[in-house]
């Protein structure tokens, strides 16, 4: 039972980076390109992360509490500071005044 | 279950290797600063499953702790830096009109 939601988890996590890198490789701008890289990527690891906070606290004893504890710890700092490093790639772009896409302009970039 | 996380690894340093794509080919340095982002992001989950394998869980939690710190500093850092670099554009087309800056 507990096995069966942290395949679920796991996987959940997985179609999420894996929609993500699908996106980085696909869009066509910069910009684009930082939506799935900022957003896809923190979904996946907060689902991931907390399938495996699940199957490490399945003997219950203190030392497993403790680590998934941690895990749950990282999946705060992942939440924290992956939106602000996305924030920080767009804000480069912006003050070195890269343009965005637009449909009629031009080729989509590789 | 060993292999379901066995699996779930291999999956990951699959999407890794694609996201590595972005970080060799990107057209803009940021593109590449992005795609080392993705895969450092990646990196942090796979360690913990890593541990799992290994049934060193406790261990691998920290490394990969501290690897995301790691990351989030070299990102901020390397984005921090490249903001006033030139050459950012790989568009040549686009390198003839006038850059907004803002103060020095």
């Amino acid at each position: 039972m507990v096995d069966a939601l942290v395949v679920g988890l796991v996987a959940g996590g997985l179609v999420f980076f894996a929609g993500g890198t699908v996106g980085i490789l696909r869009l066509p701008d910069f910009y684009s390109r930082l939506h799935p890289a900022g957003k896809l990527d923190t979904a996946g690891s907060v689902l991931a992360m907390s399938g495996l906070a699940l199957f490490a606290l399945l003997p219950i004893s203190l030392d497993s509490v403790l680590t998934s504890l941690k895990i749950l710890l990282i999946v705060v700092i992942v939440f924290l500071t992956s939106p602000t490093a996305t924030h920080a790639i767009v804000d480069a772009g912006v003050r070195a005044g890269l343009e965005p896409w637009k449909k009629d302009k031009g080729e989509p970039s590789p | 279950m060993e292999r379901f996380f066995l699996g779930a690894g291999l999956v990951l340093g699959g999407l890794m290797l694609l996201s590595l794509y972005r970080g060799v080919f990107g057209p803009t340095v940021l593109d590449r600063l992005m795609g080392v982002n993705a895969i450092g992001s990646k990196t942090v989950v796979l360690l913990v499953i890593i541990g799992v394998l290994y049934r060193r869980v406790d261990m691998f939690v920290d490394i990969a702790l501290a690897y995301a710190l790691l990351n989030f500093i070299a990102v901020l850092a390397a984005s921090r830096y490249f903001q006033k670099r030139k050459g950012l554009r790989g568009n040549p087309q686009q390198r003839a009109a006038p850059r907004p800056r803002e103060g020095t």
